[in-house]
């Protein structure tokens, strides 16, 4: 479970011009389920997603991650819950490396490289046995239908193909929470509903499914297990 | 493979497809790189190699020369000083030279014109060295006229060509028997060019010459380490002036290199967001753009001093052989023997690669210290 307290987020702070893009936030997001945030743009959707995800840190208020198993804490972090707001970059980066998975709305592949070497990026940085993470990309690009691509450049790709390719590099560290943001955003219905199959799948497995969007295919799913709806950086439905 | 050995194995790789990414740019900046480094590169070795020939030569020349000077200007000398100078306790053997210069108006070119007591060497007969040869398009056998003192030519044949391996000393070199330099020169009897003084102690070198001084006040003993450090001059003042002229083309290099490597492109920021944001650390970040730099650098550093050593043991430093081996007419053709000085190679690697790598870093630190999603929106 992720839990959320007071969460605040102001960007230029102390500037002429602060932003708060997140104001307040209290929230428990479960564990093995699929939670849809709701909202116009600049609601505070990504930027919540992004402060779950320890890609940038709350401005004020706490962030527990609650149930992470020991292998999955950096060396030195211990606790449970594991407060993530106050902890140094070294270990927010393994927590973002070895639990979240992003699936990001421009998908953020990187051009000019083959959509094998993309997959393999994430882990490049661990020192792991590149072999072992071939296998596993391919493995990870073979179930998503992608496996006759693998050696194919990223920019050659189709708005779905690129989504499927976001989304094995998301999963190359089998991470136990999958963040995604407006991943619908350039998908037509039919990829849409594709998507949403595979989260089913996703979700089916124990994974936590966190996703940002405003698609009705999204947060009308049957597969949503709870949708809370965000308007000007605050919760405004929530159950 | 261990973890910490792949880490760097996978991140080299993917610096490498990076660059490939960014082909036209990097090839450019590699190239540009690549020829300051030659250029500097060729410099250093040349005048290196030019001092070590130097040296080499000066091993066998005479510990001490020893000139009159008259009215502050060298001046011939009186050979029968030569067995005053033996006298003194310390010298092993003293000899008169007679040696001077000639201007061969029809050639442009001025030759050293030296007088050997060798007696193979016949009078009406000389010995020239390879540039004289080529200048004059002359081979053993032929003959060659001298114009005298008097305006009258003198012929002599040619008896031999002087051996390659001593072109850089002897391209201008004419040799003739002493009559025959007497008589170009119009030096009587008795009178030497200067004189050549060995010593049986080099450590006795400065007091043979305050005795001499003390003997013949008039004499200015010139010892070989002189000699030498005079040549170390010539050779360092043409290449420091190399080195000024292409100063101006050094500094563009260095401004170029300095935008091309400091500036983050929005691409290349948003793809730090991206490997941030897919669990890359800022430590992983600088480590990929450390190993752009250290390879487009490396890359340039080892290309560069190849093709320098190349262009300047193989093709005697065609490109500066104007500015570095002087301003004659007779240009020596000699092939150096490589000499390199691990400490000015060393000095080179430092002045080139190091800082184009630190340059690389520093925005990229920046960009890399920044919040994944801060970077990811830029």
């Amino acid at each position: 479970m992720i839990e959320l307290a007071q969460v605040v987020k102001t960007y230029s702070a102390g500037l002429a011009t602060p932003y708060t893009a997140v104001n307040g936030v209290n929230l428990d997001i479960p564990g093995g389920q699929l939670t849809v945030l709701k909202g116009p743009s600049g609601s505070g959707k990504t930027t919540l997603l992004s402060l779950i995800g320890c890609m940038s840190r709350p401005t004020s208020g706490r962030i527990h991650l609650h149930g992470l198993p020991p292998g999955l804490l950096p060396v030195g972090a211990d606790a449970d819950p594991l407060e993530i707001t106050s902890l140094p970059e070294r270990f927010l980066t393994t927590i973002r490396r070895r639990t979240f998975g992003f699936i990001f709305q421009q998908f953020n592949l990187v051009r000019g490289i083959s959509v094998l070497e993309n997959v393999m990026l994430p882990t490049y940085p661990t020192g792991e046995d590149r072999e072992a993470v071939e296998a596993r990309a391919v493995t990870r690009l073979e179930a998503l239908g992608m496996a006759r691509h693998l050696k194919a450049p990223v920019d050659r790709l189709s708005g779905g193909e690129a989504q499927r390719v976001a989304i094995a590099r998301a999963l190359i560290n089998d991470p136990p929470v999958i963040i995604a943001d407006e991943p619908t955003a350039h998908l037509d219905s039919r990829l849409s509903a594709e998507f949403m199959e595979l989260m089913g799948q996703f979700k089916g497995a124990g994974r936590t499914l966190l996703i940002a969007s405003h698609d009705p295919i999204v947060h009308d799913s049957p597969l949503a297990d709870l949708v809370i709806v965000m308007r000007d950086g605050q919760v405004v439905s929530a159950p | 493979m261990r973890p910490s050995l792949q880490r760097h194995r996978s991140v080299l790789d993917f610096a490498l497809s990076s660059l490939l990414r960014r082909k036209g740019r990097n090839l450019a900046l590699t190239a540009v790189y690549t020829l300051v480094v030659f250029v500097l590169a060729s410099l250093v070795f040349f005048v290196q190699a030019l001092k070590h020939e130097a040296r080499e030569l000066l091993e066998h020349a005479p510990d001490m020369v020893v000139q009159r000077m008259v009215a502050g200007r060298h001046d011939p000398m009186p050979a029968s000083q030569v067995e005053a100078i033996r006298e003194i306790r310390g010298v092993e053997e003293a000899e008169a030279r007679i040696w001077g210069y000639y201007y061969d108006p029809v050639y442009g070119g001025n030759l050293t014109v030296m007088a050997s007591q060798d007696p193979t060497l016949a009078p009406g007969s000389a010995w020239i060295g390879r540039g004289v040869a080529r200048n004059m398009r002359v081979a053993e056998g032929d003959m060659v006229p001298l114009r005298g003192y008097d305006g009258l030519p003198i012929l002599f044949t040619i008896q031999k060509v002087l051996a390659e391996d001593s072109e850089l000393v002897a391209a201008d070199l004419v040799v003739l028997a002493p009559t025959d330099v007497r008589a170009l020169f119009n030096l009587p009897e008795g009178l030497a060019t200067d004189l050549a003084v060995r010593a049986g102690n080099p450590r006795e070198l400065a007091t043979i010459a305050s005795k001499i001084v003390e003997k013949f006040p008039d004499a200015r003993p010139i010892l070989k380490a002189e000699m030498l450090r005079t040549y170390e001059a010539a050779f360092d003042w043409r290449g420091g002036l190399m080195v000024v002229v292409l100063a101006s083309a050094i500094l563009s290099f260095i401004i170029f290199a300095w935008d091309k490597a400091t500036g983050l492109s929005a691409e290349e920021r948003k793809e730090i967001g991206i490997l941030k944001s897919i669990g890359w650390e800022s430590g992983d970040v600088l480590l990929l753009k450390f190993w752009e730099g250290a390879v487009v650098s490396l890359a340039a550093f080892l290309g560069g001093v190849l093709l320098a050593y190349g262009h300047v043991f193989f093709f005697s430093a065609t490109l500066f052989e104007h500015a570095l081996k002087g301003w004659s007419v007779l240009f020596p053709r000699f092939r150096l023997i490589p000499a390199l000085d691990a400490y000015q190679i060393t000095v080179l690697f430092f002045l080139t690669v190091l800082p184009y790598t630190a340059a690389t870093l520093v925005p990229c630190w920046r960009a890399a210290m920044a919040d994944p999603d801060s970077a990811m929106r830029s």
